[in-house]
């Protein structure tokens, strides 16, 4: 195995593109070192990104936010703007493992590592955030939404890594939301889970929703059904129902010992209410 | 196989090895420098005995590489102690019975340190979910959650 620690985007695509063998990016290694020590991956090159200028880097951009994709889960959730912002977006990402995983894991690896429980996963794809991309042809923006492809699968081409993510700027009444059901309160697995992103409007209404669930299905999934449900609302009953039916209508999850078909469906159901709720009343929304 | 020259500082001494380009830095550690502290409970990250800082962030040195550690700076439990000058968290763990086999305690002191470190006064809840990556099969957590309280104590003053 060949270890390079580039400075620059440019060298990284350079050395991933010249690979002979299978290659990898090196982030935070949490899923990675795991799978080497494992000897389940045995790459041949890996690529380690963290000591590249700005990829280390929380800015603001365009009234929002670039984070690099070196930046750990810790240091977003010690980034006092992005809570405030995003929160919804920090709490799936600190919620990935123990405090020493926190240290080192980032939402690049966890998306690319293509897990379908990911946990930073739906806030980022309720958020609307996009992934810039370097590879081989230069760069691209692309919706996070459209980069997983099915467990340990994206559509990232031959050659292409994750340099950032953009999240939009946002009016002052919007907030966003993440929860996850696991059987016990730290380091596990989600067994279901939802992330709501709402802006509302003067009146305090919902102008726009956007709704993502976790672990049931292939993929994170956008759920634009029960986003919908909620747009002229103020959470009230029946529009929370309706959520939590459109988000069960979209479950199409495993059945295995951690989660029947059933319960998952369910709970994804009620984890999106939940969220939702909490979401609205962040936004300065009043059911 | 390449091997990989490091320099690197461990708990303030300059320090410079060669490594394997897979080795962990808790391979690199335990079998390269005799820093045996840091041990191996299962090289997935899941147990926290390997705990040590990078750069000041408390990681599991099984899933850091060897060759990551390059011009960081990195303390181990070896550094805790004073010459025979125990932490007091040392002798907290060891006053209050917080440890039976032992195996899992250096992860917890660096861990409980790197706590302490920048919370001087944390609740007890704010204690376990600190070290939730920290697994004991020997104490129940109790008498461990204890120790770092009364250290807690003394190190404010109280
Ligand atoms: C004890 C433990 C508990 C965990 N708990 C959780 C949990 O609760 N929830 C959860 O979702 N996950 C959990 N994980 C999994 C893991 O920590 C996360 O998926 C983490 O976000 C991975 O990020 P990383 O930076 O460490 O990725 P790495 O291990 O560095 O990389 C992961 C994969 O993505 C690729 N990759 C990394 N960065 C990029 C990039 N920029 N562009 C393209 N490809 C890239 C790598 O090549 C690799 O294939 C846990 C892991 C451990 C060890
Ligand atoms: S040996 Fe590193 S976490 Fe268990
Ligand atoms: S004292 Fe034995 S594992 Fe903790």
């Amino acid at each position: 195995m060949q270890y390079e620690r580039p400075q620059s985007t440019a060298e990284a695509a350079r050395l991933l593109h010249g690979a002979t063998g299978p290659a990898r990016i090196l982030a935070g290694g949490t899923d990675l070192i795991v799978q080497m020590n494992a000897g389940v991956a045995e790459p041949a090159l890996v690529v380690d990104i963290k000591r590249i200028a700005g990829l280390r880097d929380i800015v603001a951009e365009d009234g929002g936010f670039r984070i690099g994709a070196a930046v750990s889960c810790a240091e977003m959730g010690e980034h006092a703007a992005l809570a405030a912002a995003w929160p919804g977006i920090v709490e799936g990402a600190n919620l990935i493992g123990s405090t020493q995983v926190q240290g080192r894991a980032t939402m690049a690896g966890n998306l690319c590592n293509g897990s379908p429980a990911a946990d930073s996963v739906p806030g980022l794809v309720a958020a609307g955030a996009t992934a810039r991309i370097v590879g081989p042809e230069g760069e691209r923006d692309c919706p996070v939404a459209e980069i997983p492809a099915g467990p340990g699968k994206t559509t990232l081409k031959p050659g292409e890594f994750v340099a950032s993510f953009f999240l939009p700027g946002r009016p002052a009444r919007a907030s966003d939301a993440y929860l996850r059901f696991i059987p016990r309160t730290e380091m596990d697995i989600a067994v279901a889970s939802a992330a709501v992103n709402l802006v509302l409007a003067e009146d305090g209404s919902v102008a726009e929703a956007r709704v993502a669930l976790g672990a049931v299905a292939p993929t994170v999934r956008l759920v634009d059904a029960a986003g919908a449900a909620l747009v002229g609302t103020r959470l009230e009953e029946d529009a929370l129902e309706a959520l939590a039916k459109a988000c069960r209508d979209a479950c199409a999850p495993i059945d295995d010992k951690r989660g029947t078909i059933e319960f998952r469906t369910k709970v994804a159901g009620v984890l999106a209410r939940r969220a939702a709720l909490i979401a609205y009343t962040r936004a300065g929304g009043r059911t | 196989m390449k091997t990989i020259p490091v320099s690197t500082r461990v708990n303030g001494d300059s320090v410079e090895f060669l490594c394997a380009p897979e080795e962990t830095l808790l391979d690199a550690l335990r079998n390269r420098l005799g820093l045996t502290g840091a041990k191996e409970g299962c090289g997935s990250g899941d147990c926290g005995a390997c705990s040590v800082l990078v750069d000041g962030r408390l990681v599991c040195a099984c899933l850091v590489l060897a060759a990551e550690a390059e011009g960081a700076e990195i303390a181990t439990v070896e550094g805790m102690a004073e010459g025979e000058r125990l932490h007091p968290l040392q002798r907290h763990f060891i006053d209050s019975a917080a440890l039976q086999c032992g195996v899992c305690t250096p992860g917890i002191l660096v861990a409980a340190k790197a706590l302490l470190d920048h919370n001087p006064d944390p609740s007890d809840e704010e204690v376990r979910y600190w070290l939730a990556g920290n697994l004991c099969r020997c104490t129940g957590y109790d008498k461990i959650v204890r120790a770092v309280q009364s250290a807690a104590a003394e190190m404010r003053g109280a």
